[in-house]
């Protein structure tokens, strides 16, 4: 009896050390360095300790999941992921499980959570619109229908982020708008509507601070931008000589503006159609310069001290990523990550980068001084990285 | 003799032809589906249910023949984000796909 005790002690000092979560166990930990990955075929994701390199659950039966997102309840314990199924998902990073599933809507392209954390936002391709949920738990709380096309159609909404005052502030696919809705009274959203803004727009981002919203345009040439401090002064149309009369390349994969990489005063932005990442100067909002580059960018961010700019690229040219240096504009670096390099995620601070490669089953972690790899984690079909970190940045 | 290994030759030929421009190799056909599913999917939903392009189950593509879908992919829509995919495709993959999607398998 007494061995019998000892035995399944020693089985549970073992579990405890290796920090793996357990059927129906959950860790006794902090979650500030841990994160989920996303393995969208599978329909499932990893959590990992970006400490020890570690995976620790994996969580399972989340449905399609290509082109999935997440975003972090405010105390960074649950995980919301929103995937292309329209499926809404709340897991609990602790236990490894999932605390509730929805599917909200019929095909969905991201979300965020509002300010107070009460909120999360989902962006609807179909039907259009953003529907709102409560994060505690999942019931629906309002619906923003987006603009009729024709008579059986919504317009897509994308580029859906969470602003201060407890607003969200999202851009209309196919009927140019960006709308600011604020969530105050969270049974009756206030809208505010801004038409004609460009065409296409099809995704945006907040910048860090959390005062401007750009929408990137893919049907015509240059960038809108909107200073939620001024509402009033309307939207205005930023590097719009950018590319005129130059033959643009066809886009196999659409740039995404989230995590904008913002170093000291100047922003750095992918060209959509060009293989080249555009400088802006933000005090201006005026394009400084252009880097030429592997192909087209896909992912252009900012390491967190604003040092180093980490790209990658669309088909055909996604087993590439490229360092520049943010003082010099040089390309510092080029490494062959390998096929299918579709996401990347840097540590809090910056020191490490997680990089997903999709045709390899694997996520590598490079030092981001050295440049070299340190470690590399068997994720199945790995795309979006996302840790805890993002619970206390705006528009993450 | 020799006539009779000249029609042998021209048969394998045409056989071979044939089942050429019908079907990519089995190889070729994988890559394919690999492309269907995570680089057509990236745009068109990796179950095909559609994204930001729209969805590309039978339904929906019954109004099309083959050659026009093959065209479309190799083309893409001009004013619209879909991109041709003729630097990456031949006209046998294209039509092996629009095929392929007609039938809506899984990719």
């Amino acid at each position: 009896m007494i061995r019998h005790s000892l035995v399944i002690l020693s089985l549970a000092l073992v579990y405890a050390a290796s920090g793996v979560a357990l059927g129906g166990e959950c860790l006794v930990r902090g979650t500030g360095d841990l994160g989920v990955i996303v393995e969208r075929a599978a329909g499932s994701v990893v959590v990992v300790d970006t400490t020890h390199h570690k995976i620790l659950s994996r969580i399972k039966g989340l449905g399609d999941l290509s082109h999935a997102s997440v975003v972090y309840s405010r105390d960074a314990r649950y995980a919301y992921l929103f995937g292309r199924d329209g499926g809404l998902s709340k897991v609990d990073l602790l236990c490894g499980t999932v605390v509730k599933r929805i599917v909200q809507g019929g095909n969905s392209i991201g979300g965020a959570i509002s300010q107070d954390g009460t909120l999360v936002a989902v962006s609807n391709y179909e039907p259009g619109g953003v529907k709102l949920f409560s994060a505690e738990s999942l019931a629906e709380v309002a619906d923003i229908p987006a603009t009729p096309i024709g008579n059986s159609r919504r317009s897509k909404t994308v580029g859906l982020v969470d602003a201060p005052d407890q607003r969200f502030v999202f851009s209309l696919f196919d009927s140019g708008e960006i709308w600011i809705a604020d969530l105050s009274n969270p049974q009756s959203p206030a809208i505010r509507k801004f038409r004609d803004v460009g065409r296409q727009p099809y995704d945006g981002l907040i910048t860090p601070d959390g005062r401007y919203y750009i929408a990137g345009l893919f049907g015509e040439d240059g960038v809108v931008l909107l200073d939620l401090w001024h509402p009033e002064h309307g939207p205005r149309r930023i590097l719009d000589h950018y590319g005129k009369g130059e033959r643009k390349l066809p886009v196999y994969k659409m740039p995404h503006l989230e995590g904008w990489a913002i170093a000291g005063e100047r922003a750095f932005l992918p060209a959509v159609g060009y293989h080249e990442v555009l400088v802006v100067d933000t005090r201006e909002w005026k394009a400084v310069g252009s880097i030429p580059v592997h192909g087209q960018p896909v992912f252009v961010m900012a390491r967190p001290d604003g040092r180093q700019i980490w790209v990658n690229f669309a088909f055909p040219d996604n087993d590439t990523i490229q360092v520049i240096d943010t003082e010099s504009l040089n390309i510092v670096k080029t490494i062959k990550t390998g096929k299918g390099t579709l996401h990347m995620e840097f540590a809090p601070r910056g020191g490490e980068i997680w990089i997903s490669v999709r045709d390899q089953d694997r996520v590598k972690v490079y030092d981001t001084r050295s440049m070299q790899q340190l470690a590399s984690l068997p994720v199945a079909k790995p795309s979006g990285i996302f840790f805890t970190v993002r619970a206390h940045k705006t528009g993450l | 003799m020799r006539r009779t290994t000249g029609y042998l030759v021209a048969a394998i030929l045409l056989v071979a032809v044939t089942a050429g421009f019908a079907a990519p190799d089995a190889q070729r056909q994988q890559e394919l589906r690999y492309l269907l599913r995570h680089d057509c999917g990236a745009c068109h939903g990796m179950s095909l249910k559609g994204g930001l392009g729209p969805a590309l189950k039978p339904e929906r593509l019954r109004a099309y023949t083959v050659e026009q879908l093959a065209d479309t992919i190799l083309r893409g829509r001009p004013g619209t984000p879909m991109p041709p995919w003729q630097p990456f495709l031949s006209a046998q993959d294209a039509t092996w796909l629009a095929g392929f999607l007609k039938q809506g398998k899984a990719p």
